[in-house]
This record gives C-alpha cells, sequence and structure tokens, in this order.
C-alpha cells in the first residue's frame, strides 16, 4: 500500500447469498483522486460502492480506508469511518419526513459544534452550490427527482467529507445539471482536496472527471480493465471495453 | 385496416441450400402462422445456407421478428449458415440488435422443482435467519435503551412528539368505537343468561373486569396493530426501498436508535393511556346497554363498577398494554427495516407487522394470565 492510497481494496470478493457477483477484487483509490467504477447494467457496481462505504461486509477479502480495515474495526470504529464519507445515492434518498434544510443540518448537528445560526448558513451554502438556493422548506416529495438529487448531493457534502461516493450521480439530470455535476466534483477534488468514487456508465462524465478507474465484467466476474479511461480508450485490446467506451456494439 | 393477405411461406432449394420465400403480412394482428413445422423441415433438410425473399412480405412487426430470431437461433446451433443481407434493411438491423448481446452465462435460472428435503432445509435456514435478525434487533434495541438511559441515545424529540401524537390522539375515533361496541357486545351477551336468573346487576361486574382486566388492553392492542404497527413496517420499509435507511447507516448513525426508538417509546406511553380510555368507554358501552335492556340506572351500573372491580384490573390491563405496545413496536419496526428492495416487499412487511403483533399479543397475554393466576392476582 502506497503513502497516498485512501482506499484499499485487496481480494474482495462480493455475493448475495452463494451468488458471487465480483470476485478478487483489487485496486486502491489515492488521496484526491477521481476515481471511477465502470461496467455494464447488472455487473455489480452499486454492490461494490456499498461494500465500499460499509453497508455490506465482503464475503472474503478487505476494504482498507487510510490503513484502517473497515471490516475488522468494532461497530462504534466503523460508524466514526463511515460518518467522514459523503454518500450520494442514485434516488438522493433524502429523509421524506423532513426537509431539505432538516435533511442538510442533520449530519452537522450530529457531527459539528455549530450553533443553529452557523448551521443555517452552512445550509444556505450547500443548497445553493448545487443551484437550489432559497429550497431549504421544501419537503423532498415536492421537488422534482433531479432536484432530490441535487438536494442528495448537498448533504452528502454537509461536513466536507474526506470521500465523497457517488452512485449514478448523472443518471436523471438534464445535460446542464450533468454538466454542472461535473464541474462541482472537480471543484471539491481541488479546492477540499477531496477523493471522490464514482459507479457511472456515463461517458461524457466518466471522460470529463476521471483520473482512474476499473471496469467490472459481468461474466468473469472481477476487473478486466484498470487505468485513465481517456488511456483505456486508446490502448485497452478488450473488446468489451472497447464498445464500452466508444459506445458501439 | 390491411388489404395484402395473411402471413405465408415456402421453402425452395436454391443453388447453395434452401431459398425461404415470406409474403403477405406478418403480423400479430392478421395471425402468424405456426412455424414449428417449418423449422423442423428446414433442420431436417440441413441445407448448407438459408437465404430469405422478401419481395411478397408487406407489412411486419414483432411476429415476424420472433419467428427469425428462433429460426436464426436453431440455424446456428445446426451450423447452418443464415444469409441476413438479403432480408429487407429495417430487419436487418433489428436482427443486429437483438443477437448484439449474448445471453448472460449462468443468466437463465432453472425453473426445476426442489425436491422436499430441500424445501424443509430451506425453510429451516430462512426460519433460523430470522431468529438471528429478530435477536440482534432486540440486542440493538438493547443497547439503544442503555443509550437512552445515558442521555446518548441520538434521535430527534420532535419526532418522538410527532409519534405520539401519530399513537395516541390520532387513534382516538377508533378506539372509541370499537371499545364502546365491544361494551356494548359483552353486557348484550351476559345480559341474555343472566336475566334467567334474575342477576342483571351483576352484567356491571361482568363488563368492568371484561373491560379492565382483557378486552380493553387486547383491543387497543389489536388495533395499534392494524393501524400503528403496519404503519411503522409501512414507514421503515418504504425508507428502506428509497435508501433513506442506508444513508443514516453511512452517517454512522443508528436506524435503531434513530428511526425505531422514537416509535417504540411513542408506543410505550400511549398504549396505556389508550387502554384506560378503551376502558372507560367499554364500560360506558355496558352502562348504554344496562340502562336501554335491563332498566338499570347509570347510578346503580357505576357503584356495582366502584364496588365490586377492584383497581388492581385495571392495573393489569395497564400493565398488559404497556408490554403489547413494546411487542407493536418492535414487530412493526422489524418487519419494516426486514424488508426488500421493492415496492411489494413493503406490502408484505406491513402484512407481516400486523400478523406477528397479534400472534405476539396473544402468546403474551396468554402468558400475563397464567402468571397472575400462579401468583394470585
Amino acid at each position: 500500500m502506497t503513502m497516498t492510497s485512501h482506499l484499499d481494496i485487496r481480494n474482495l470478493t462480493m455475493a448475495y447469498s452463494d451468488v458471487i457477483i465480483q470476485k478478487n477484487l483489487n485496486f486502491t483509490v489515492s488521496h484526491g483522486e477521481v476515481f471511477v467504477i465502470m461496467g455494464g447494467s447488472g455487473c455489480g457496481k452499486s454492490t461494490l460502492l456499498r461494500h465500499l462505504v460499509g453497508l455490506m461486509e465482503p464475503s472474503s477479502g478487505d476494504v482498507f480506508v487510510d490503513g484502517v480495515n473497515l471490516w475488522r474495526v468494532p461497530l462504534e470504529e466503523r460508524n466514526q469511518i463511515v460518518s467522514r464519507n459523503g454518500v450520494l445515492y442514485q434516488g438522493g434518498a433524502l429523509w421524506s419526513s423532513m426537509t431539505l434544510g432538516e435533511n442538510i443540518a442533520l449530519p452537522l448537528n450530529e457531527y459539528s459544534n455549530l450553533n443553529q445560526k452557523q448551521v443555517q448558513e452552512v445550509i444556505s451554502y450547500k443548497l445553493s452550490l448545487v443551484g437550489l438556493a432559497g429550497f431549504e422548506d421544501y419537503y423532498p416529495s415536492e421537488i422534482s427527482g433531479g432536484m432530490r438529487k441535487r438536494a442528495g448531493l448537498a448533504r452528502a457534502m454537509a461536513l466536507d467529507p474526506d470521500i465523497l461516493f457517488f452512485d449514478e450521480p448523472s443518471a436523471g439530470l438534464d445535460p446542464v445539471s450533468s454538466r454542472l455535476l461535473d464541474e462541482l466534483i472537480l471543484e471539491l477534488r481541488d479546492s477540499l482536496g477531496a477523493t471522490v468514487v464514482i459507479v457511472s456508465h456515463e461517458l461524457a462524465s466518466i471522460f470529463t472527471v476521471a483520473d482512474n478507474s476499473i471496469f467490472l465484467d459481468p461474466d468473469e466476474k472481477t476487473i478486466i480493465a484498470a487505468g485513465p479511461p481517456k488511456e483505456l480508450l486508446k490502448t485497452s485490446v478488450d473488446p468489451r471495453v472497447k464498445q464500452f467506451l466508444t459506445r458501439t456494439i | 385496416m390491411s388489404t395484402h393477405p395473411s402471413a405465408q411461406y415456402q421453402i425452395r432449394t436454391s443453388p447453395h441450400g434452401l431459398n425461404l420465400q415470406l409474403s403477405g403480412d406478418w403480423q400479430f394482428q392478421s395471425g402468424i402462422p405456426n412455424t414449428d413445422a417449418l423449422l423442423q423441415q428446414i433442420l431436417n433438410t440441413h441445407p448448407e445456407t438459408l437465404s430469405f425473399d422478401c419481395q411478397q412480405l408487406a407489412n411486419w412487426d414483432s411476429g415476424l421478428m420472433t419467428f427469425l430470431v428462433k429460426l436464426v437461433n436453431s440455424c446456428n446451433e445446426n451450423n447452418i449458415s443464415t444469409q441476413l443481407e438479403t432480408l429487407p434493411t429495417g430487419i436487418q438491423k433489428l436482427l443486429q440488435l437483438a443477437f448484439a448481446v449474448p445471453e448472460r452465462k449462468g443468466s437463465r435460472r432453472a425453473v426445476l422443482g426442489q425436491p422436499v428435503l430441500a424445501k424443509i432445509g430451506n425453510v429451516t435456514i430462512e426460519m433460523h435467519r430470522n431468529w438471528s435478525d429478530l435477536l440482534a434487533f432486540v440486542g440493538e434495541l438493547f443497547f439503544g435503551f442503555l443509550n437512552f438511559l445515558r442521555g446518548r441515545a441520538r434521535f430527534r424529540y420532535s419526532d418522538l412528539f410527532f409519534q405520539i401524537e401519530a399513537a395516541g390522539p390520532s387513534a382516538l375515533l377508533i378506539i372509541t368505537l370499537i371499545s364502546v361496541l365491544i361494551g356494548m357486545i359483552l353486557a348484550f351477551v351476559g345480559a341474555v343468561q343472566l336475566r334467567m336468573f334474575g342477576a342483571e346487576i351483576f352484567i356491571a361486574n361482568l363488563v368492568g373486569l371484561g373491560m379492565a382486566r382483557e378486552m380493553g388492553a387486547m383491543m387497543t392492542a389489536i388495533i395499534m396493530a392494524g393501524r400503528t404497527g403496519a404503519a411503522y413496517a409501512a414507514q421503515l420499509g418504504t425508507m428502506q426501498v428509497n435508501e433513506e435507511i442506508d444513508a443514516l447507516k453511512t452517517m454512522g448513525i443508528s436506524p435503531i436508535e434513530f428511526l425505531v426508538f422514537p416509535r417504540l417509546l411513542a408506543l410505550c406511553l400511549t398504549m396505556p393511556l389508550l387502554c384506560i380510555y378503551a376502558d372507560f368507554m367499554g364500560i360506558i358501552g355496558g352502562a348504554i346497554v344496562s340502562a336501554t335492556m335491563l332498566d338499570i340506572s347509570f347510578f346503580q351500573y357505576f357503584q356495582q363498577i366502584q364496588g365490586f372491580v377492584p383497581l388492581k384490573h385495571f392495573g393489569i390491563g395497564i400493565f398488559k398494554a404497556g408490554v403489547f405496545g413494546v411487542l407493536v413496536a418492535t414487530a412493526g419496526c422489524f418487519r419494516g427495516l426486514q424488508c426488500g428492495r421493492s415496492a411489494s416487499s413493503v406490502g408484505f412487511a406491513a402484512t407481516s407487522a400486523v400478523v406477528t403483533s397479534i400472534v405476539l399479543i396473544i402468546v403474551a397475554d396468554a402468558v400475563i394470565t397464567v402468571l397472575c393466576q400462579l401468583i394470585g392476582i
């Protein structure tokens, strides 16, 4: 493991009961890197993300976060580690009984010493970053799917997390919002030094933001290509990777 | 309505194999001929190549495409070369798309029947898993309770007050209706028997004792299981589907403390109060029947209850209500958190929450009744 590796995945095997989804996954994500997990639908990208954020225990293998084995530490310590992550789920996963402001306020109240006035200021700022200034008092049911997703991102960024995980961030967003999200991801990396892990198959977005990537294959059930997507596009000889990256059949 | 003839085919021999001529409308609406015999005929001849003649082909839709996909697959399996370029361009492109992504290995599920022993084994494993999950849930609940006692439980008091309001005052109307009716039914049933012995006044004892010790708590619990327990399961189940529970976990916040605890506490606090209210309403129901059917005045009726139904019976009922409250909230929340990730699993979670609650209520009632007998109260 290098000194700069933020996430280190070793021999990870993922399974639902006896059905293996992916096996022998080995890769590292460096500090401040935008890392993309690619692959066709149903290959286990989102399942891998669930393992990385501490929602699913590996069938075998290890997930190291800053050198700490996520699944070999007590629950309290694991909770401490994962609370430093920000996760944007596919549908936003906003708590439906709370307003957007309350959604963002919850992690701030739990893990920071800010007073209520400061919390409100952070909420306004985070919502403005995702183009939702003034929507503090709206409930998730009162806004569109794309807006929910952006509000989910604002919540994920609430505590300026060390690592941001995105599950299909561009899905359901219009092209302009999608492009703005790409800009925001790059800005978060550059200004805050955040590590960003993205599950995506949006090529435009992948080529814009990714520093590094892996490609999962559902038949081989493992990584069949790794490296910066632009490099893979030029050098990969695997027809599955080529097809994916050039959008051909 | 198309003026073309319906779907027809004809096989002719060509220099390198067979030529399949397709003519007429190949559409679902106009009818597709049974092509099994055609397939068999082609396979039996086993030509080197199969070409197509579509000059007479009129309108077509997926009816033709499904036939061609089946035909091309069969030919490929039997090493017969198909000359797809002899098909119209549109059909060629659709076939290319259909064959672009080959079937994923192992994706097709075998629909073989399971042996009985395997079924029993699977059910046993599932039950074991269910019990393990329940024990883990109760364990987490216990630690959540300890955190609450130490003032470290992480939940919002606004949620607790909201849940108290939803489980308490909002349920009063249905509790009133059911309890008054239960009181009236008890009085009716008793009146018929007691009248034969001229012991009508004891109707007050029957209703008072029945409501205070048993029916008040039981009926309140069953109403709350159907109303609030199912709601808890559906709420948490939907949160599971929408990944809201995952979002809590990835922030290091325990869903047990944040979501389950306010609901559990709310039902524990409101159930005894609702039980007292149900007791009172049931007794009023009995009083109405006594006054109208048996000519027993309200004063006589309540005096009889006051004299012959000691407070300990109310105490036992209230204690039971508290226990039932814990059971209903636990079953509802447990089933909700166990919920899968589809809309149908939310419905299943709600149903199984109600069934689990009612079973637990009856079992707990039986246990408490036996214990009360043993200690003589």
